[in-house]
Order: structure tokens, then sequence, then C-alpha cells
């Protein structure tokens, strides 16, 4: 029987269908008309989100991936679209986010000609993806759209760049989907060596102060409850990165907080006083480490991570355990004793009175003044139940997010961490509402990011979402000014910022909103925009000169913590 | 600082496009410079071989060796040092035919540098010469101090390891699939 022809155009969606892909973020052009009329037809089957730039598209995909656990789908024109897409796909190999961006390109004929939009994607992507391949022949989609959703998804997630020449969209292919699932020269899960196992096992069983640092690789592998058992059977404290944040409810005894720069305090200083460090899926960034030179230079260290590129990167390692988070967590808890450590978790407790006298009181409970970033987050925390889906910009907000709000379930934080993208939050959140529509999502910004990609508020007018967005105005690029209020002499160059009216601008786009700057009106604005339906812009106009506290200054040792300026 | 020597990168890869590029953007990032490059199919169908010279310090060499590893279509990478190794290029020269055959004693210079002649026609003749850099590179001097070079090109390392081991069709053993 003669096998029935189809356009390239329709093998790739057929291919997504059969990826399991139901959302795709995208904007047309002229080198992906082709598939954008046939999804004309796939309107049932493929919920097509147009948003109002590229960029927008990538960190839409990437909230919906990291809220959901499915691989993001972008769908972009050539040249300047896929230029656009660069700060995405940047950002989810960074925060290793599984995505798939599929750009056009020019008709194969034309390839290498500087043709009209034409723009070397392959070229420009290879250093920010996990694999980045171009399609000239229909013949090639069914394999490399599959491969392409294959290594996006396993062993450490990663971006992954299909540019697709407008000509091979066209052209009629017979079709056959074949699932990739093996690559031989790429495997995603390294067996778990049981040596390394035992080994790591002694280490924690003999340490008197252990301490385990949760990062994000703990949600990419779904270890949330294994690494709880851990902790529990152990009676280990633990501290999470940014992107760690909601592997373990706020309020899970063994939590002691968020680690890094703007981290808490216990687990900064609790680093530099362990005996045995246990690093979970965590790639000992700058901002968690600080100095390397005098960075937990007591403790043995065990790290656990999927990718063995990782391993003795930044900080030497005494055990290296490469694997799956949750098959590793699980075949050490395996060999661990029951233990206690009543003592060592109880002297975290002077640095949590510490922090709460010396930073988070005055943050949060303010009497007088302006209103304070931190009040805002906790009040809208505890009006969620703190349950909601938290969404951040970059900088002072997102510092001010991440500390106060509270979570209770897993992937409940998405923030940009390792690129640090400003413009990351509104489209992050469409993407998130759109992965997780029963839960309430809550977005902070501020007045720099906002504008970023403000354009977006179209994307969530036409796709009549509902988002809580909470934006900290105080008039700032606040986390730059903070800096040069710190260490460059109160010298604001290009940190002040002239402001739209933000409430008109959502007006226009039918999101309501409503600004407030006295504290006595927080509350009910708060109240108010919960019980909105739709997206609600709620604009706070904070104190002009806002901290973020404590902060370990750039480059010096973990134990360097400034409570204040005041010092 | 650790000490800075010559590391040899041998990496085995799918034979796709594009993919020397992926390579040398991991150099690039390191601000290491690439001494030698050499590429060409390996004894396995389908498997290419890069072998790759740059000078660096053992630790940013693991780093390196990992960071290629982790390219999709990267087979294996490993580093050595040239004690580990047996390695060679192969360099040729091109001289003018009537100043080379008044030289004194052509045999003496074959025969002293273990060289041969290619080519050679009324205006050129091309000698090929095998070696390590040192002894490439003395040929070229000395040619250059009495006849004159026209042209030289010298290609990039290509090694072997001496250990008894064969590291990759080990690995593709153990893949198995």
């Amino acid at each position: 029987m003669k096998k029935e022809l189809i356009s390239g155009s329709e093998a790739l969606l057929r291919t997504l269908v059969a990826e399991g892909v139901e959302t795709i973020f995208g904007y047309p052009g002229g080198a992906i008309i082709p598939v954008y009329d046939c999804l004309y037809d796939y309107q049932d089957k493929l919920n097509h989100v147009l948003v109002r730039h590229e960029q927008a598209a990538t960190h839409a995909a990437q909230g919906y991936a990291r809220v959901s656990g499915k691989v993001g789908v972008a769908l972009v024109t050539s040249g300047p679209a896929a230029t656009n897409a660069i700060t995405g796909i940047a950002d989810a190999m960074m925060d290793s986010t599984p995505m798939v961006v599929i750009s056009g390109q020019v008709n194969a004929s034309l390839l290498g000609t500087d043709a009209f939009q034409e723009t070397d994607v392959v070229g420009i992507t290879q250093p920010i993806t996990k694999w980045a391949y171009q399609i000239r022949k229909p013949e090639e989609i069914a394999w490399a759209i599959s491969r392409a959703f294959y290594i996006a998804s396993t062993g450490r997630p990663g971006p992954v760049v299909i540019d697709f020449a407008k000509s091979a969209q066209i052209e009629m292919v017979e079709y056959t989907y074949r699932k990739e699932s093996y690559i031989r020269s790429y495997q995603p899960y390294p067996a778990l060596e049981m040596d390394k196992i035992q080994q790591a096992a002694d280490l924690i069983n003999q340490a008197q102060k252990p301490f385990v640092l949760v990062g994000q690789g703990v949600i990419l592998s779904h270890a949330e409850e294994a690494l709880m058992q851990l902790l529990t059977k152990a009676d280990i404290p633990a501290a999470e990165t940014m992107l760690g944040l909601s592997a373990m409810p706020t309020d899970f005894p063994l939590n002691k907080g968020m680690l890094g720069m703007h981290g808490n305090i216990g687990p900064n200083m609790k680093t530099n006083e362990c005996d045995v460090l246990i690093a979970i899926g965590m790639r000992f960034d700058d901002r968690v480490t600080g100095d390397l030179g005098t960075y937990a230079k007591q403790a043995k260290i065990i790290h656990f991570d999927v990718d063995p590129s990782e391993i003795d990167k930044n900080v030497a390692t005494d055990v290296a355990v490469i694997g799956d988070a949750k098959a590793s967590i699980e075949a050490v808890t395996a060999l661990l004793n029951k233990n206690q450590h009543s003592e060592w978790i109880a002297s975290f407790t002077c640095h949590e009175e510490a922090e709460m006298r010396g930073v988070i009181q005055e943050e949060l409970y303010p009497t007088s003044g302006a209103i304070k970033m931190g009040e805002v987050v906790r009040k809208v925390s505890e009006a969620t139940n703190h349950d909601a889906v938290l969404v951040t910009d970059v900088g002072q907000n997102q510092m001010m997010a991440v500390r106060y709000f509270n979570y209770k379930q897993t992937r409940s934080v998405i923030t940009s961490g390792g690129l640090g993208t400003m413009g990351f939050a509104i489209p992050a959140a469409i993407g998130a509402k759109i992965a997780a529509p029963e839960r309430t999502v809550c977005m902070f910004s501020g007045d720099g990011g906002l504008q970023m990609t403000i354009q977006e508020f179209g994307t969530i007018m036409q796709e009549n979402l509902n988002i809580k967005m909470i934006l900290l105005n105080n008039s700032f690029l606040g986390m730059v000014r903070q800096w040069q209020e710190l260490f460059y002499q109160d010298r604001y160059s290009a940190t002040v910022m002239d402001n739209p009216d933000f409430i008109k601008i959502a007006d226009a786009y039918r999101i309501a909103g409503q600004k407030v700057s006295d504290r006595a009106d927080l509350d009910k604005a708060i109240q108010t925009m919960m019980d909105h339906d739709g997206s609600y812009l709620l604009e706070v106009v904070v104190e002009p000169k806002g901290m973020v506290y404590p902060m370990i200054p750039a480059g010096t040792c973990v134990t360097n913590v400034l409570m204040s300026d005041k010092a | 600082m650790e000490e800075q020597k010559l590391y040899t990168v041998s990496i085995f890869s799918e034979n796709t496009v594009g993919l020397l590029n992926q390579i040398t953007i991991i150099f690039t990032r390191r601000q290491l410079n690439i001494e030698t490059l050499s590429v060409s199919p390996s004894a396995i169908e389908g498997i290419h071989k890069f072998t790759i010279t740059t000078f660096s310090d053992q630790d940013m060499m693991e780093k390196v060796v990992k960071q290629i590893d982790k390219r999709v279509d990267v087979l294996k990478s490993y580093y050595n040092v040239d004690e580990e190794l047996v390695y060679q290029e192969i360099a040729l020269y091109k001289l003018s035919t009537p100043l080379f055959i008044q030289l004194a004693s052509v045999e003496e210079l074959i025969r002293k540098y273990n060289a041969r002649i290619l080519h050679i026609n009324e205006d050129c003749v091309v000698l090929e010469k095998n070696g390590h850099y040192e002894e490439t590179q003395a040929l070229f001097r000395e040619l250059s101090e009495s006849i004159g070079v026209l042209q030289f090109i010298r290609s990039g390392r290509i090694a072997i390891t001496k250990s008894k081991k064969e590291r990759l069709s080990d690995m593709l053993a153990g893949l198995d699939h």
C-alpha cells in the first residue's frame, strides 16, 4: 500500500501531537507561514498562544515547562525572530529548563546567501543549547523533532533549537512517527555506582553536623518525597538554592531556608560549620558560594548530580554520586542509619532569631514610613494561603519575593536564576498560568523589568488569563541602586526611572488594577486583587531606597553577612 | 596556578555537521588557544576522531573534557600528556630545484632528517618529513638558512596512546544496544 504524502509542516504538527504537546507559544512570520497555515487545521489539537515578542514566547515556554514538568514549545520565524528568542534559550540553558524552540528558516536553496531574514541560527545557538539542528529535508522532520524532545527532557534538561527550512515545510513526505529514545553518544542517566552510594552513606552516617543543599535537580527528577525521607530518616537540616525553592514546603521542619547572597543567615553560616556538606542537584553557583577559597573548607563534600561536568567544576568533592537524583537519594537513604542531630539543628535557631531581629521584623512588620517590599510579598502570600505559584522578575523584587513568599507544593517558584533575565516575569507567568490553570499565579516585578516585556499585557488580554501581578514600584532600578549605595558612594548612575501611569497602561489592555501608596490601603487592595475574576495589576509604591538584606557582597566569604547599611 | 603544558585532547564523535564548532567554542570560552587540530574518520565506521593540542593545566583539561563529553553527538573525549602518547606531525617543504641541486650534499640532508622527496620538476622540489614539531622545525631552519623555503606546511598532530587499552571500543562494547 502506498503511504500517504503530507507536507513537512503537517509532519511537524503530527510529531508535536505525538510528543504530547498541547500548547505552543509563538509568533508567525514569512519563513514559518506554511507551518502556521497548517496549524489552522490543528486548532483542536494544539493550542497556540500568540505572544507579542519572540523573547516572550521563550519565557512563556519556560514558565510552562517549569510548572508542568513538560517540555515547553516556542515557534518563531527566521532572522530577527530567532535572535529575539536567544535570551530565553540562554536562560533555559542556565536553568536546565526543557524547551524546544522551532524557528523558520529560508528555503534550503537560499541557505548561506544572506537571503532576506536569514541568520545562522544553529551557529548562534550552539553554545546555549543542548542540541541545535537544521532541518533541510522533510524526511528529517519526524526524527529530528522526536529527538529534540528526547534530548530536551532527559538527563539534565535544557533547550533544543530546531531550525526549519521553509522549503522543507512545504515539500511532501511519506510520514512515519517513531519515538526517539536512544542516542549512542548520549547517556542522560549514568548508571549509579554502588561504591559511591556506600561511601556517601558512610560519610553521612558518621557525620555529627551534616547539612544538605537542595538544588533544582531535586525538582527536575521528581525527588521531593525521596529527599524529605532522607532528611527525616537521618535528621539532617537542609537549605535550598533559589531554584530549589519549593522542593520542600516552607514549614517542613528540616527546611532551614534559602542559600546564597540574599539567602538566610543560618544556611550560609552553617555551610562553613558543617562537617559533611551534601549537595543535591545544585551547581555551586557563585551567588551561592561567594568566595570559593573560603567555602566549606572544613567539610567533607558529597555532590549528587546527573551532569558529570558539574562535579569538581567549582567545588572539589570528596564523594561524587553521578546519576538521577531520585534514584541516588533512594539508594543512599536505604543505607542510612536512623539518626538524631537535635543539637546541631537547634544551632540554627540563634541565626534565625538574629535575622528576625535584624532584618525580617522591620521588613515584614513596619509600623511607619513607606511600604516595604517584603511586607507586600508576605501579605500576598498569606492572601493565597501560601499555596500559589510565584513568578518573579529579576532584581530586588525577585529577592524579596523568594525570601518572603511561602510554599506548600513543589514547582511553585518560577524565576530566572542563572541568567538573571529582567523582563522574565510577565511572559513566564503567562506560561505558568496556562500550565496550571487551577492554581493561583502571583507575579512580582519591579518597575524596570515590567517595562521590558510590558507588551505581553496584550497576550494576557487575548488569552483572557487570570494572573495576579504585583508591581513593586520604587522608581529605581533597585538592585543596581543598592549596589551603587553600598559600593559606589551613592552615585546613582542611570538608575532613576521616570515611569508612566502603569494602571492606565493595564487599563488599555482591559486589565483591572489599582495603585496603592498608603499602608492602610494595602490589605484591602490585595483582597480586591485576589477577589477579582481575571488578571489584576496591583501597583504598590514602595520605599524608594529599600535594601535587600541580609547580603553577602559578591566574591566574599559566605559568613560575611551584611545585616544593614547602618554598620 | 598549576603548570602549563601541552595537552592532547582526543575526541570521538558522530560524523555530524557543526560538531567542530561545538568543540571549538568550549576552548574559546576558556581562552584556550588551539595549537593544532586534526580531524579524520576513525577506525570505526561512522565515527570521527578529533585530535587537538592546547597549552593548559590538568584541572582545566578535566573540565574541558567533561564539557566536550556533554555534547550530545560526542561519544567520548580524553586528554593526555606527551609521555603517554606516540604522536606525529607531517611537514611539506617546497624548494627551488636549481638551488636544491646546488646543495653540497642532498643525500646527507635526506639521511640526516629522514626526509623524502615527493615531487620534483625543473622549478621546484617537494620534501616530506614526519616527526615531532622540533624535528620538522629543525629541517625548516636548516633549509631556510641554506637555500630558502618557497612554501612550508605542517599538519596538526595525530596521536595514539601507548597503553594497551582500546578506550573507545571498550566503551562502545559497553553500550551494547
